[in-house]
């Protein structure tokens, strides 16, 4: 398996030049629901800064992966090291690993009897010990970023749905994490609110943020990441940089899959 | 601006009016249909046959203010004179009588307590110590032994304080009991879920009347002998144990509403499980659980009633001593609703109270 290191760009053709360092290496990895293999010897190397759209029918195992990377799933088999910690049942480790990763949920899963400022400062001040005052303001730099500072003193049930999506990814960026995990984030969403939530995506990518992203968005996919990972049964089928993924895809399944998604 | 009236004149429609009056009103009401119409009619028949008379025997008839009770069995109606002759007996029991002002006082610091905890804008962690210092006046002030108070032993306290102290100590210490074996329940660990399992379990499949048997009579069995445990204690350690196992169901109960989601995102920034349990959980779980939290309040603090049976009188075991007196006897319906009246005053403040805290905490989330 090759880890791609240059990749196109869709706001500014040409290479993308990454560094060498390697945020995330997952080596061997399996899991199983029961007795349901759910991941099949997943090997992947995500490097700092790189951006990762991973889509794949459902039940194909992305969401799981990503859930293994920040511990919400324990893999049984292989190794996953993220940013130089290796995810095994020392609480230390995982607590270390979670303070590095941001998670984007389908759900939102922002937390309804906090207001929006305190969904975004409960994490900063309970984990990282930042004082009150200096996390207020870091979390109203954020809403700011998401565009949505005026709503900071509203509880999540006051707001729409990609209104709380953008809560949440200023939620997961108040913890300044290394990397950003996606996990279907627009799913949920009515139709008339997926852009803005992928337009708060975008900027987030162009601040050079390590992302993986678990999407359907094909158009996210061709624009942002600098590679996309199909998955099947539980199995990395294909990667590639999203040009060749979408023009020359490789295996069977990969063309069936484009051609069922981008069909309508 | 043609645009405009047509915007004013569609914010201006109301619903048709249908009926209107008081007539209207009973037409729609009472008098909708032929079976609605010999309802109300039966009712009212009935309400007729039961208002006047009790009316009377309550108020009319009744023999008010002192009197004696050859006074009450002639005029026929209640005989209020045996509450006013009883009703510091009732109220405070056996406490030596010329020291009632304390137990008084005893029990506006518990109803002064239960008010200042009422008011959200004093929830906070210094709530706790005001509970202590106020719960330790209050048993400063009904034992005395300083300050020149007399020393009176809890063996002689009774009625209202007593059924006051049993049911808030009892509620209080045994809450954040239940809270903890609630989530033990639910803990991963499989002897802390064992063991609150089995807590729960056994102390929920027997009746509270034998708890404070076993604790009054079994108990002192396995203490070396010399060692005694005061009685009140004895009971009050039985009711935290049996009010404990009832309200750790209620709160799983509220735990498990919780969606996995607010677990996964507690747990995605790091929260250790403390912090995730005491911030995003407990706060969502028990305001869910008001409603039957409090039912168990309210049916705790009636079941105070059965520590009769351990020789403790509290407010139901003196109203019925009030009624062995030779000279007033007969006159139980009028205890009985004396201690009716104030029983329901304070599980009527418990059931509006709670009914106020739910909407004002879902005023502030709009779930």
């Amino acid at each position: 398996m090759t880890a791609i290191q240059t990749s196109g760009d869709g706001t500014t053709p040409g290479p993308r030049q990454l560094g060498d360092e390697v945020a995330i290496e997952m080596i061997g990895v399996h899991k199983w629901f029961g007795e349901f293999h759910v991941l099949r010897d997943i090997n992947l190397t995500v490097h700092r800064g790189e951006r990762i759209v991973v889509c794949g029918p459902s039940g194909s195992g992305k969401s799981t992966l990503i859930r293994c990377i920040n511990r919400l799933e324990e893999h049984q088999k292989g190794k996953i090291i993220v940013d130089g910690t290796e995810l095994t049942g020392n609480l230390k480790n995982i607590e270390v690993v979670r303070r590095e990763v941001g998670m984007v949920f389908q759900h939102f899963n922002l937390f309804p009897h906090l207001t929006v400022l305190e969904n975004c400062t409960l994490a900063p001040i309970w984990v990282k010990k930042v004082p009150k005052a200096e996390a207020e303001a870091t979390a109203m730099h954020y809403l700011e970023r998401v565009r949505i500072p005026e709503q900071a003193k509203k509880y999540p049930g006051q707001l729409s749905g990609g209104q709380q999506q953008r809560v949440a990814i200023a939620r997961a960026l108040c913890m300044n994490p290394k990397v950003m995990l996606f996990d279907e984030p627009t799913s949920a969403l009515d139709p008339e609110m997926v852009k803005e939530v992928l337009d708060t995506m975008v900027s987030l990518a162009e601040t050079g943020m390590t992302m993986l992203v678990v999407t359907h968005e094909m158009g996210f996919a061709k624009s942002v990441a600098d590679r996309v990972i199909f998955m099947d049964q539980g199995e990395v089928v294909e990667q590639n940089e999203p040009e060749e993924f979408f023009s020359n895809p490789r295996s069977e399944r990969t063309k069936l899959f484009l051609s069922q998604i981008l069909s309508h | 601006m043609a645009q405009d009236t047509g915007v004013g004149s569609r914010s201006v429609e109301r619903p048709p009016v249908l009926s209107a009056g008081p007539l209207g009103w009973l037409r729609a009401n009472l008098f909708s249909t032929w079976y609605n119409a010999l309802l109300t009619i039966v009712i009212l028949w009935v309400l007729l046959q039961i208002v006047p008379p009790m009316a009377d025997w309550l108020v009319l008839s009744a023999q008010w203010g002192e009197g004696s009770q050859e006074a009450c069995r002639a005029a026929g109606g209640a005989c209020w004179s045996f509450i006013d002759e009883k009703w510091r007996f009732i109220v405070f029991g056996t406490f030596p009588s010329d020291q009632h002002w304390r137990p008084t006082i005893a029990i506006l610091l518990i109803i002064g307590l239960l008010f200042v905890s009422s008011n959200r804008n004093f929830w906070s962690p210094w709530l706790g110590l005001v509970w202590v210092v106020g719960m330790g006046l209050v048993f400063g002030i009904l034992y005395g032994g300083f300050l020149g108070l007399s020393f009176v032993p809890n063996t002689l306290w009774g009625g209202l304080p007593l059924t006051l102290v049993l049911s808030v100590v009892g509620l209080a210490v045994a809450f954040p009991f239940a809270v903890l074996l609630a989530l033990g329940r639910r803990s991963d660990l499989p002897f802390i879920r064992a063991m609150c399992v089995g807590f729960i379990e056994l102390i929920r499949g027997v009746p509270l009347i034998s708890i404070l048997f076993m604790a009054s009579v079994m108990f002192p069995l396995f203490l070396p002998t010399g060692v005694t445990i005061d009685k009140l204690l004895r009971a009050q350690i039985g009711f935290i144990l049996f009010a404990a196992a009832y309200q750790a169901e209620v709160v799983r109960g509220g735990l498990q509403a919780i969606p996995k989601g607010q677990y996964e995102a507690a747990d995605g920034l790091g929260l250790s499980y403390w912090q995730k349990t005491s911030k995003i959980i407990l706060p969502q779980a028990l305001s869910i659980v008001i409603p039957p939290m409090v039912n168990t309040f309210i049916s705790f603090f009636k079941d105070t009633s059965l520590v009769i049976i351990i020789g403790l009188f509290d407010l139901m075991s003196t109203a019925k001593a009030a009624l062995t007196d030779p000279a007033w006897r007969g006159f139980y319906r009028e205890a009985y609703i004396f201690i009716g009246l104030i029983y329901f005053a304070f599980c009527f403040f418990m059931s509006r109270y709670s009914q106020w805290l739910e909407t004002s905490l879902n005023r502030s989330r709009r779930h």
